[in-house]
């Protein structure tokens, strides 16, 4: 199985959620409620797993445990993400004093 | 990856709030969104390559900037007070380009287009364009101010911006009340940062075009402005001002950032009492870096006025520990890394360190890791807190001994009759280079060159005596508060 490229936006099947990948260090596959994500907007969604439905929030950073894999959801939905058969983690961040 | 799905998503979330202000000139993130995509088409029909800016700040300005991502052309704002000469050779530089201007220029490029400042603001029906992916594509190609030789064009990918941006800023973290306060001009990094993380945040901005201090209060209150950024000399003169007899009574203001150049002591003490309500952040960063790399926060500010250990209380003079994304190593003259306390150049790696120019990329990926060597001299104490001493190339080597100019302009400044001062090397038969001090003195005060000497020989080694004085009405900087030294030096010879 390929990588995906940093930049590649990706479709829930399941949901409304699109993610950008940021980073992607190793293979395997993203999915979203149970279900692959796809490169393509996809019409007609459904099948979301119900144990897979914790939702990803909009402007959150979602990643694995070891770090290989970097998500940034741009638009939100209502399924959980995995990469590799993994469930991601939403990405601890510390907040920052703006300084521009 | 493409710094327009930052302006998209805020449109998104938030079609209806307030995202920039000039004057009369408002747009909310739906109209802004709006205005980018019609911006696009005009770009991509353009036949163009690059899309260039100039003039002052307006909210053409994000406008042209998401426009021409979204186009996938690099945005190039120029300078807006070089002489139609200089001018004529950076367009020659980037054509073919669409020059977003409403100025008259008096020269022809073959390829360069121009349009008005005013047809980028007008309202009208945009098509949906599918933003680009490419991250590797440039995103903005900004002209260095060419103090050593002809300007560089510095180059910034989308993948460098979009990866600061999503490090440093929470999405959508402001207060509908937020408001920001710019006043850089768009041709400087800090210009194009203050709008990409004022989108993401969501933060209502609000441009002040040519600063002066008078304007800078007014607006402040005028329009509840919350936070702002500054160069030092801005804050300094916001804080003369104040003395003058202007009120520093900004209710709504929390937060000041400064950063883009090498904020002075004695300035950053007295803005902590005329403004105790205030959280001030110090931010280091370079254009080659997609602005900031280190942070000194309001907490570290408070920590370090309040005490009396002379190092926390130092702390003032430095620019922060590094950003959680970003990696900084102080290396020794070989490249060889130095440990804590030792002074050497400074070096940085990170997704958002570009370190890449048109004519000569400087970090190689394959050889060195990412690291960018930035050619600003420093150090970093125990706590991970950088120092910085001025640019390496400004180091004076007198006698085999190297002095940094930031170190005995430190002990200058804090002279009671010392404004300002900037330290140079003076070609010298016998050192090589000596070391002298080109001195501006505060009003009404004669200058005493042996008391300055006894007031840093009390200091530093006595070989960090300046040997030449000069006493001088002011110094040379650039609009942003960047040191001309060069300038200072040439006085000297």
């Amino acid at each position: 199985m390929s990588q995906y490229r940093p930049g590649t936006r990706l479709y829930s099947a399941v949901c409304a959620a699109e993610v950008m990948v940021i980073k992607c260090a190793a293979a395997g596959e993203v999915a979203c409620g149970g279900h692959p994500m796809s490169t393509a907007p996809v019409a007609d969604k459904s099948g979301l797993d119900a144990a897979l439905a914790e939702g990803v929030l909009m402007g959150k950073r979602y990643t694995d445990e070891a770090d290989s894999v970097e998500l940034l959801c741009v638009k939100p939905g209502r399924g959980s993400l995995s990469f590799a058969g993994e469930a991601l983690k939403e990405k601890a961040t510390k907040k920052l004093p703006s300084s521009d | 990856m493409n710094i327009a799905t930052l302006l998209q998503m805020a449109a998104e979330a938030f079609p209806e709030r307030g995202a920039f202000k000039c004057g009369d000139d408002e747009f909310t993130f739906g109209e802004l969104w709006n205005a980018a995509l019609i911006a696009a088409m005009r770009f991509q029909s353009s036949q163009c390559q690059h899309v260039a800016y100039l003039g002052e700040a307006s909210p053409a300005v994000p406008i042209a900037l998401f426009g021409a991502a979204l186009a996938e052309m690099p945005f190039v704002p120029l300078n807006y007070r070089l002489s139609d000469g200089d001018l004529e050779s950076l367009a020659s530089r980037i054509s073919p380009a669409l020059m977003v201007t409403d100025r008259r220029l008096d020269f022809q490029v073959d390829g360069l287009a121009l349009v008005g400042i005013k047809e980028l603001l007008a309202a009208g029906a945009a098509e949906t364009l599918e933003v680009p992916l490419d991250p590797e594509a440039l995103a903005v190609q900004l002209f260095t101010s060419g103090t050593t030789g002809a300007p560089k064009a510095a180059l910034l990918r989308h993948s460098h911006l979009f990866s600061y941006i999503i490090s440093s800023v929470e999405f959508m973290s402001a207060g509908e009340d937020e408001a920001q306060l710019t006043s850089v001009p768009p041709y400087h990094i800090a210009g194009i940062s203050a709008i990409l993380s004022s989108v993401y945040a969501g933060r209502r901005v609000v441009q002040l075009p040519n600063f002066n201090a008078q304007a800078w209060l007014r607006l402040v209150l005028d329009e509840a402005i919350t936070s702002a950024f500054v160069v030092p000399t801005m804050l300094a003169r916001i804080l003369s001002e104040i003395d003058a007899g202007a009120s520093a009574d900004c209710p709504a203001l929390r937060a000041i950032a400064y950063g883009g150049g090498k904020m002075p002591v004695p300035v950053i003490e007295h803005a902590l009492e005329v403004f105790p309500n205030v959280e001030f952040t110090n931010a280091y960063g370079l254009t080659e870096t997609s602005s900031t790399v280190c942070l000194l926060g309001p907490e570290e500010h408070r920590q370090a006025s309040a005490s009396d250990d002379p190092q926390v209380r130092g702390r003032l003079g430095s620019v922060g520990r590094p950003l959680p994304s970003i990696e900084i190593e102080i290396r020794d003259q070989a490249g060889r890394p130095l440990g804590p306390n030792m002074s050497g150049e400074v070096y940085v790696r990170g997704p958002q360190v570009s370190g890449e120019y048109r004519e000569k990329r400087l970090v190689d990926d394959d050889d060195d890791d990412g690291w960018f060597a930035t050619r600003d001299a420093g150090m970093i104490d125990e706590g991970g807190y950088l120092y910085l001493s001025g640019r390496a190339d400004d180091v004076i080597v007198r006698g085999g001994e190297n002095v940094s100019p930031g170190e005995v302009e430190d002990v200058l400044l804090v002279h009671p009759s010392v404004s300002d001062v900037a330290v140079v090397g003076v070609p010298s038969k016998e050192w090589g280079e000596a070391i002298g001090a080109a001195v501006v003195l505060e009003d009404g005060v004669a200058g005493d060159e042996d008391a300055l000497r006894a007031h840093v020989k009390a200091r530093l080694r006595s070989s960090k005596v300046p040997e030449y004085i000069r006493f001088v009405r002011e110094l040379p900087y650039t609009e942003t508060g960047k040191l001309l030294r060069r300038l200072v030096k040439a006085d000297f010879q």
